[in-house]
């Protein structure tokens, strides 16, 4: 007699071990699944709403300064190290994990205006407006020792900001002149001017670590070249530009923070106009620093707002801002992509996630499957409008969003002003200039 | 001559002057003293007298001079040579080189045109026309430098993901001699090897590689070195396989074997000899003498004269055995064979064996590779079709020859062969394709190569049937088999390896990825942020901003969502084909067959039996008060009537007549002003008698539609397949989500990211900043070149410009 009996194969439905998820068969037919472009829409919006739910970026803040935050650095070797220098001569070392202090050194009479940390991350350089610039070993004295400086140079005048060269024991100070110092010499190696008074930044470019640039107060901005005698090249612009920052991971894309509310991206083999021109700022934009991807960029600005912009696009994707936070002088990205630390006049500093609604810590692989996809789906939808219009809604402070309306309104009249005055000239007699041109005035070899 | 120089000069002069002022006194006395001894003075004398004197006199003015600052009395312009009329000129230092024969004829002209020349010479540039110059050539010089870089950041730009931190170091743990550091040779022995591995460049720890392994590692990236150590590999088992087959061989002992092989080889020295008297006469002479020695030393040896203990016996056997007697003759004729004068090699067999396995040999394992093929031509093809037919042959032969005596011998024959011939040709294979390498050209697709790789499996198999009987050989077979296989096994690796490297060079997807940034920023107002003063925090909140919002846009985008409906909607155009009413309910639904659950369980057997005619009375109770299908043609009739254009009525009662309760307007009136409509276009549903169509603009539909065509799409079918493949797991196989799904920038957590370094550009750039070292010529060269390009980039700029205007 035969006998037929049900059979499957334990391949199919036995775990290997006993730790791994439960297998589940699948049919891939898909009359089976059908509807399946409404069914991710709906995923796509949920994953959307969720997404500006969860959208929750501020993390800490770190108050101690009693001024005004005026400078912050990055250790170059510990993500967990920040170091800040405050409008009354006092540099605080944080410890971010713990989000507490662990020294405070009175460096300065005056404002710390700049700091940096050294390439190896021993120890780092302030400078003040007491004319000096003072090296700081990065491990603190023994107990009851006194702070001291490693190192201290006089100069002739204020030094408005410091950088320090990615791999050598140089560093680039600004004030009336740029000066390339060894760190082994008390007199600068080399001093650039070009008929400037005054400079704001002057910043090294990571890449071609050779190259630097800085913003000078007759609203230019000049590049040097360490190795050589004279300035690069300088490009005159409306206004007067406060920082810049050099892109991490293009060694010839840089972007400026300018006082006219905007930021520029230059391609510095192309001064004559800006890359992009990036714009949402209702009041001067005080400091911007790159993301260590290279992707996008973080600046402050005098409206009391932190902005994200990718570094192609015209606008901002993200804007941040709390009730009391003041005019934010200066912000950093912070090395491992995470997290942007911003500095305000409040005395505080602030730590933001860099991006509003991730989930910070270890995610397991199927967390960060569900991430994936739910990104991939937003990406995808995003041009549906209800999606659109979930994902871009932000929240605005209401002076600063009145500040945006009659921004708007001055820009509007303005183009149609110049619309009626190309209407009634002559053809060709009131040329058509773009955005992107018209701030800067011009360049000079 | 410089200021700095003329002052030195005539520092000197004046030192001279006051060493003779000190010794002048002694001087007079030793003159006058040579006076009074000899009368004989010297003009000569006289004259340095009078002069010494004279300037005696002269000094005292200069001697003030001298102790003043130097640089006060020397005026820059004009020269203040010492003494008057002392002013040289350019005249009097030309005049001596006149007079020198050996100043060369060219210069001397040069200096009296010089002389002739009544030019002034240019003026200096201005400080700050140098400055300028010199800033533009440094800023052409770093804005070159910086230009450097342009692929890697491209290359960056257009990944499809991209890894951060860049450099990423191996996981896993590390050797303890890159650990420690600090460990030295102490011993005198230790000392004593090390200076000899470091004389011979050597690695000092036993895994580490040589510097040149080192170098050469570095020089290839991971894919090539994988697919070089695959092939490494894959040439490593074939000769151990050909050494070990070659030690098989050696060891048979059976003769018919060895005669076979013989046989053989001399068939192709043969071949190879008449190749040779053609090709190469001199090669072939020698080859002559060869074996015209061999021939001597056949003819001294007694081998083959039938005189040997074997052949005694057989002698004696002869009478008998037909075989033997065979066996002598055969003897005796190669012996003949051998001592015949010329053209017959000889046969040493051991010797000729050895020689043999040594040239056929590959020895390009042992090669060097030459690292700059980007890619393997290794996995462009397989064997060449030759070998296929080499192997193919002997099926075709053995089949159509029966003889069966020498049928045996033959197979063994061509068995032997056909094992040698699938070696070599795969020996050969990877010399042909090393030079394929080295022109780096050809696109062969793996894909033949499987197909002949199968062909010559069967051919093989076919061959083994044959020669079953020989158990031996059988296993040896067996193993080779074996062997075989794990070449094939390789094969496959490269396959894959090869795919791998393809796929990233192929033309990215028609999307985003390849779209330029300018045409990003002409849509940048998409990507603006809707800022307000509403806070959103809970689903409601955002549920409420999606109507809000979608409310006032559906004004706005009404008017252009006509047009652009019929993109977004891809499906409504296919239901305007006419069909025939008959026909449209004639074919069955296709049913999704879905094993479900029993949802009723049943007790009786019995009521098994009338199971679906019970159910449907269930069905019908249940519902009882509907009628599906007479609400459907009520809704359908409605619907009809609502679209249908309605009369309108424009009479005015009163007007023009009595007007009050219970009057109408006249007939006349009512037929002037009710204004019939033109009858409404035929309905598209007229003729299906189960559809509604309605043309209509459904609002609730159109919140969720995109009304304008995104940026990176060029049409609506684009956009719509885009949107229409689904990414998620319910619709595709684990590995396809997770490809689909993966983020274009992945973050290590905790870890830094550094910027890029110089070390990372790619490797022929780095060449050609090596170039720049090279004398000045060559740096010109290249500088124009590189110009040229800048200018081409500044072009390509411009072009763009002009495009977004």
């Amino acid at each position: 007699m035969k006998v037929k009996v049900l059979c499957r194969n334990p391949d199919d439905y036995v775990r290997e071990t006993s730790r791994d998820i439960q297998r589940v068969p699948r049919n891939y037919d898909p009359t089976l699944h059908p509807f399946e472009v409404p069914r991710e829409y709906t995923r796509a919006l949920n994953a959307t709403k969720l997404d500006r739910i969860f959208a929750k970026p501020f993390v800490a803040s770190l108050d101690g300064h009693r001024d005004g935050v005026n400078c912050i650095a990055k250790h170059v070797k510990s993500l967990s190290t920040v170091l800040s220098g405050a409008c009354d001569g006092q540099v605080k070392i944080w410890n971010l994990s713990r989000r507490e202090c662990l020294r405070t050194i009175q460096a300065h009479e005056g404002f710390v205006r700049g700091i940096c940390s050294r390439f190896c991350g021993t120890s780092f350089f302030t400078v003040g407006d007491d004319k000096t610039i003072k090296q700081w070993s990065m491990e603190a004295p023994g107990c009851g020792v006194r702070e001291e400086p490693l190192t201290t140079i006089l100069g002739k005048a204020v030094y408005t900001g410091i950088d320090h060269h990615q791999s050598e024991g140089t560093f680039a100070t600004c004030g009336q002149t740029v000066d390339i110092w060894d760190e082994q010499k008390s007199s600068p190696i080399r001093s650039f001017s070009w008929g400037v008074d005054s400079f704001s930044c002057v910043r090294y470019n990571p890449v071609e670590t050779e190259l630097l640039a800085s913003c000078a107060s007759d609203r230019s901005i000049i590049l040097y070249d360490m190795r050589e005698s004279t300035p690069l090249k300088k490009v005159v612009m409306q206004l007067r530009s406060n920082t810049l920052c050099w892109n991490p991971m293009e060694a010839y894309n840089f972007t400026c923070a300018n006082e006219d509310y905007n930021l520029y991206t230059y391609d510095m083999r192309r001064l004559d106009a800006p890359v992009t021109v990036h714009m949402d700022h209702v009041s001067a934009v005080l400091d911007v620093d790159y993301s260590p991807t290279g992707r996008e960029f973080v600046s402050a600005s005098f409206d009391k707002t932190v902005r994200i912009f990718p570094k192609h696009s015209g606008h901002s994707r993200e804007v941040y801002h709390t009730k009391r936070m003041q005019h934010v002088i200066c912000v950093r990205w912070s090395a491992d992509n995470k997290y942007i630390l911003s500095g305000s006049d409040e005395m505080n500093i602030r730590i933001w996630k860099a991006n509003a609604s991730e989930k910070l810590g270890v995610l397991t692989s199927r967390e960060k499957a569900a991430i994936h996809y739910n990104q991939k789906l937003k990406e995808k939808f995003q041009h549906h409008p209800q999606v659109k219009r979930i994902a871009r809604h932000r929240h605005l402070p209401r002076d600063i969003f009145k500040q945006k309306r009659e921004l708007r309104e001055m820009k509007e009249a303005r183009r149609r002003k110049e619309q009626n005055v190309r209407k009634h000239s002559k053809p060709g007699s009131v040329p058509l200039v773009t955005e992107k041109e018209k701030h800067v005035v011009t360049v000079v070899e | 001559m410089d200021s700095s120089q003329r002052k030195r000069g005539k520092m000197a002069a004046v030192l001279v002057d006051e060493d003779e002022e000190e010794l002048s006194p002694d001087e007079e006395n030793i003159i006058s003293a040579s006076e009074d001894e000899e009368d004989s003075d010297d003009d000569r004398k006289h004259t340095k007298l009078l002069e010494a004197i004279s300037s005696l006199g002269g000094k005292r003015k200069r001697m003030q001079a001298e102790r003043s600052e130097a640089s006060l009395q020397i005026s820059e312009f004009s020269v203040n040579a010492d003494g008057a009329g002392e002013k040289v000129e350019l005249s009097d230092l030309l005049g001596s080189v006149e007079k020198t024969p050996g100043a060369p004829n060219k210069t001397k002209k040069q200096l009296k045109n010089l002389q002739n020349s009544k030019e002034t010479l240019e003026l200096p540039l201005s400080r700050q026309q140098t400055e300028k110059i010199q800033r533009s050539v440094a800023y052409e010089r770093s804005s070159k430098e910086v230009s450097r870089w342009e692929s890697v950041i491209t290359q960056n730009q257009k990944a499809e993901q991209i890894i951060f931190p860049l450099k990423q170091e191996t996981a896993g743990p590390k050797r303890v001699e890159q650990v420690v550091a600090g460990w030295k040779a102490q011993t005198p022995l230790e000392q004593q090897i090390f200076s000899l591995l470091h004389s011979n460049h050597q690695p000092i720890t036993d895994p580490v590689l040589t510097p040149m392994e080192e170098a050469s590692i570095r020089a290839m990236s991971l894919e090539e070195a994988k697919i070089r150590r695959a092939e490494l590999q894959k040439a490593r088992a074939l000769q151990s396989y050909y050494e070990a087959k070659a030690r098989r061989e050696k060891k048979i002992k059976s003769k018919k074997y060895h005669k076979v092989q013989k046989k053989a080889k001399r068939k192709e020295f043969l071949k190879q000899f008449d190749e040779m008297m053609k090709t190469d006469p001199a090669a072939a002479l020698e080859e002559l003498k060869k074996m015209e020695l061999s021939r001597m030393e056949e003819r001294m040896s007694l081998k083959h004269q039938n005189s040997g203990k074997w052949a005694k016996t057989k002698a004696i056997m002869a009478k008998y055995d037909d075989s033997a007697r065979k066996a002598m003759q055969q003897q005796l004729e190669l012996n003949k064979e051998l001592t015949q004068k010329l053209i017959v090699p000889s046969d040493d067999d051991d010797e000729g064996n050895g020689d043999d396995e040594a040239s056929a040999l590959p020895d390009f394992v042992n090669e060097p590779e030459s690292a700059d093929g980007s890619v393997n031509p290794w996995m462009r093809g397989k064997l060449s079709s030759e070998g296929r037919e080499v192997t193919a042959d002997p099926d075709t032969t053995t089949t159509e020859e029966p003889a069966s005596s020498q049928r045996r011998e033959e197979e063994q024959d061509q068995e032997e062969e056909e094992e040698e011939n699938e070696e070599e040709q795969l020996l050969r294979h990877f010399e042909t394709k090393r030079k394929l390498r080295q022109d780096e050209e050809d696109d062969l697709v793996p894909v033949a190569q499987e197909k002949e790789d199968g062909a010559q499996e069967d051919a093989r198999e076919t061959a083994r049937d044959v020669q079953e009987e020989e158990e031996e050989e059988e296993e040896e077979d067996e193993e080779e088999e074996e062997q075989e296989e794990v070449v094939s096994e390789f094969n496959a690796l490269f396959n894959r390896l090869m795919k791998r490297t393809r796929t990233p060079t192929e033309p990215p997807p028609p999307g985003k990825a390849s779209r330029p940034q300018e045409a990003e920023l002409a849509h940048e107002e998409e990507g603006l942020l809707d800022e307000g003063l509403v806070r959103a925090r809970t689903m409601e909140d955002l549920e409420a901003l999606v109507h809000d919002g979608t409310v006032e846009e559906t004004a706005v985008s009404v008017s252009h969502a006509a047009s652009v409906d019929t993109a977004s909607e891809p499906h409504s155009k296919k239901k305007k084909k006419e069909i025939d009413p008959s026909e449209v309910l004639t074919k069955d639904a296709n049913v999704i067959k879905v094993p479900l659950a029993p949802t009723l369980v049943e007790g009786d057997e019995g009521e098994e039996e009338e199971g679906p005619s019970a159910q449907m009375s269930i069905i019908k109770e249940a519902f009882a008060g509907d009628d599906v299908i007479s609400d459907f043609l009520k809704d359908k009739k409605k619907q009809e009537e609502a679209g249908q254009p309605k009369v309108v009525d424009l009479t005015l009662p009163g007007w023009g007549e009595w007007g009050g309760v219970g009057l109408k307007p006249s007939r006349y009136k009512r037929r002037k002003f009710r204004l019939k409509p033109p009858p409404a276009a035929p309905r598209k549903d007229q003729k299906l008698p189960a559809v509604i169509i309605s043309e209509k603009r459904n609002s609730s539909i159109a919140l969720h539609q995109v009304s304008q065509l995104p940026f990176p799409f060029q049409d609506s079918t684009q956009f719509e397949t885009c949107i229409r493949s689904p990414v998620g797991q319910t619709w595709n196989t684990q590995n396809t989500v997770k490809k689909l799904t993966a983020p274009k920038v992945v973050t290590k957590l905790g870890s830094i990211i550094e910027p890029l370094k110089k070390e990372d550009l790619l490797p022929e750039e780095k060449s050609a900043g090596a170039l720049k070292k090279r004398p000045q010529i060559v740096l010109e060269e290249k500088g124009g070149n590189a110009g040229k390009r800048g200018g081409g980039a500044r072009r390509a700029q411009q072009q763009k410009r002009k495009k977004k205007k």
